[in-house]
């Protein structure tokens, strides 16, 4: 099977590209962790394109639950065609809706499947997902079918490392943080979003980020994704480099910055620390 | 010698299992880290360890445990670890094997045959075993081969062509005890939630109405369940003042972490020790006291009790009559420790000073005793161990 590598379009560092491989070969999920935009989410994506399969995605909310993976039953739709006299109300199995796990144990090929965001989801949520990723298979009460599959998927779950998972669960992955990227992993980021990016642009540009990044106190730092559109924009507007100097000593509020802090109180703190820094220096 | 990693991180205090273990051997046996020696250490990271914390204690003792595990010189670097790994893979025990003893008794059984068979190992080596083999047949056999820690090459290697990941310790601000904030603290006291349904019902329970309506063929049957609640109650006590400024921001992050979880909290405020008055105001606590006996009568033995404290103090102050370095009071704190204690079926004590200093103050290891061994260190580690204990 081909393997996962690091490509133009996605940097994978080594160790990530390992962990990935013992999953896919060993056919056990893959936990990844990290800060949000990390890249965990296209991580996933990049795998499926690697390995060549198709890619299914759950993504997980406060409300989802573990069964809503498996499979529903649909009994709204079955009481209204209960009284409205349709015939197809007779059969349970018409009322029962798929989720994504089955799809993916139903497929004709291998897939790669992505839970995305476990954290988000009630503490009992991985939990309740042991067995049925374990043994990739679960029983349908209402129609007494197992549904086993075909071809474990790899499967791919990722978390923003809010919440503790249980152990019996993390005993059963193999796992792998997404440290944040350093200076020299960033600029092989942003040159395989933007190869055609000004080098001067992309330097100074990163030396605000990281500078922003060391700002105490934000509540929620800029990430990759923050960068990148905030690189967007700056080459949209074609700014000269030079309104992108930084000053070591000096915090300085760099241009369209609306875009690197997304959070209001992080504009504000942000903006008196560079207007101390002003009158400071 | 995976084994050996495996010991000596259960003794650091990584909770890696049995079955991680044989994940790794799994691994290896299917080729994984074929390639270099670094791509093993990321296997067995990526294996063994399921928190991002633990990451640096990792790197301490894989480093510790491979320490000299440089190829020597002359050998391809590229070469050397893939036949060191295959042989050692091969050498291992077969994870049939392993279930087999681990029905047995257990991972130390594992652990004493894995022993067993390195030592053999080692006899063999001057009969000259291919594996580990003499200078010429095999690019390790004149750098010799130990048992207890996997030492190919020398310590000193003459160039070191790898740089040793590990021993960057990357991670290195992301261990155990680093303060996570309150949402840490949460997640950590989350786990004292006791979701129950009380009370009249008073809910439309639309899944089981819907799913026996549609059992009795379209007749509605209406069904009611009580509001679902967080039952758990919460009663904190917190030492004020003193040398519990140093610790304020910890404690006031627990404390809004506490507000935000439970919604029966109840606190109170007390000065180095819990004697016969408590209070809800630090502005007013000579003017508005509470006796603890209220408080006791107030909130039932349900309510789980949390002590905040530092602990720190004279211990007259813990068992003597009048020994309260503020006021006189008629019973020892002992007294007053005691009647919480057994009012409250659950209780523990979250102290703010780290864990490896109680043991030389006095004062904590009394108070440590009188809680029966239930302090616990005021860290999102501390609280999830409190949060067991008082769960239980
Ligand atoms: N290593 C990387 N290589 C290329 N692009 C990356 C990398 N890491 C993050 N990105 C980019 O950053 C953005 C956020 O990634 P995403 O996967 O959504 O993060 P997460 O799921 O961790 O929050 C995406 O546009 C992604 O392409
Ligand atoms: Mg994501």
């Amino acid at each position: 099977m081909a393997g996962f590598k690091s490509t133009e379009k996605y940097i994978a560092s080594r160790d990530l590209e390992v962990a990935v491989n013992a999953a896919v070969t060993l056919q056990r999920p893959l936990l990844v962790k990290g800060e949000p935009g990390t890249g965990k989410t296209v991580l996933a994506h990049e795998v499926a394109a690697a390995l060549g399969l198709p890619l299914i995605e759950w993504h997980v909310k406060s409300t989802t639950k573990a069964q809503q993976g498996l499979y529903e039953y649909d009994a709204v739709s079955r009481l209204r065609d209960g009284q409205l006299g349709d015939p197809r109300v007779h059969d349970i199995a018409n009322y029962i809706v798929r989720g994504k796990l089955w799809d993916a144990f139903e497929a004709d090929e291998q897939v790669v499947v992505l839970i995305d965001e476990v954290d988000k989801a009630d503490i009992e949520f991985p939990n309740d997902l042991l067995l049925e990723l374990d043994r990739m298979q679960f029983f349908v009460y209402e129609t007494r079918k197992t549904i086993a599959a075909k071809h474990r998927p790899v499967v791919i779950i990722t978390s923003n490392n809010e919440k503790e998972l249980p152990d019996a669960f993390l005993r059963r992955c193999f796992f792998h943080y997404i440290r944040f990227p350093d200076r020299e992993t960033m600029e092989r980021i942003v040159q395989a979003h933007y190869p055609d990016i000004r080098k001067d642009l992309a330097r100074e540009a990163l030396n605000v980020f990281f500078q922003v990044r060391d700002v105490p106190g934000l509540k929620k730092k800029p990430a990759t994704s923050e960068l990148l559109d905030w690189l967007k924009l700056l080459m949209v507007e074609d700014l000269p480099v030079e309104a992108l100097r930084t000053n070591e000593k000096q915090l300085v509020i760099p241009p369209l910055y609306g875009a690197l802090l997304k959070n209001e109180q992080d504009v504000h703190l942000f903006e008196r620390l560079a207007f101390l820094a002003r009158r400071g220096g | 010698m995976f084994s050996h990693l495996v010991l000596a991180l259960r003794s650091a205090g990584l909770p890696a299992s049995i079955t991680e273990y044989l994940t790794l051997m799994a691994a290896m046996k299917a080729g994984v880290a074929e390639y270099s020696i670094e791509d093993f250490y990321y296997l067995a990271r990526a294996t063994l360890v399921k928190d991002e914390r633990h990451l640096d204690k990792f790197d301490r003792v894989f480093a510790h445990c491979f320490k000299g595990l440089e190829p020597p010189e002359g050998v391809k670097v590229e070469d050397l670890p893939e036949e060191w790994l295959r042989k050692l893979a091969e050498k291992m025990l077969s994870p049939e094997e392993m279930e087999k003893i681990k029905a047995l008794g257990g991972f130390d059984a594992i652990m004493n045959r894995l022993k067993e068979l390195l030592e053999e190992q080692k006899g063999r080596h001057q009969g000259g075993s291919k594996w580990i083999g003499t200078a010429g047949t095999s690019p390790f056999g004149a750098y010799g081969y130990n048992p207890e820690g996997v030492r190919i090459g020398q310590e000193e290697s003459r160039h070191r062509r790898a740089v040793k990941v590990w021993d960057k310790r990357e991670y290195r601000d992301l261990d155990d005890t680093v303060e996570l904030g309150t949402r840490g603290m949460k997640m950590a006291l989350r786990r004292l939630r006791r979701f129950a349904r009380q009370g009249a019902a008073t809910e439309l329970d639309i899944a089981d109405t819907i799913r026996s309506t549609a059992n009795n063929a379209g007749t509605l049957d209406l069904k009611m369940v009580p509001e679902r609640h967080n039952t758990v109650k919460v009663l904190l006590f917190l030492d004020v003042g003193g040398s519990m400024d140093d610790h304020v921001k910890l404690t006031e992050e627990l404390f809004s972490a506490a507000r935000t979880e439970f919604k029966h909290l109840e606190y109170y405020y007390f000065h180095n020790f819990p004697y016969e008055k408590v209070w809800k105001n630090n502005r007013r606590r000579f003017e508005e006291t509470i006796p603890t006996w209220q408080v006791l009568r107030t909130y039932g033995p349900d309510y789980k009790l949390i002590i905040v404290g530092d602990a720190a103090m004279s211990p007259y102050e813990i068992t003597m009559q009048g020994g309260s370095v503020e006021h006189y009071n008629d019973e020892p704190g002992t007294v007053w420790l005691e009647r919480l204690s057994s009012h409250y079926r659950r209780s523990a004590w979250l102290n703010p000073t780290p864990r490896q200093s109680w043991a030389h103050v006095r004062s904590i290891t009394m108070v440590n005793d009188l809680m029966e061994g239930r302090m616990f260190p005021l860290t999102v580690n501390g609280i999830d161990e409190m949060t067991r204990e008082l769960s239980r």
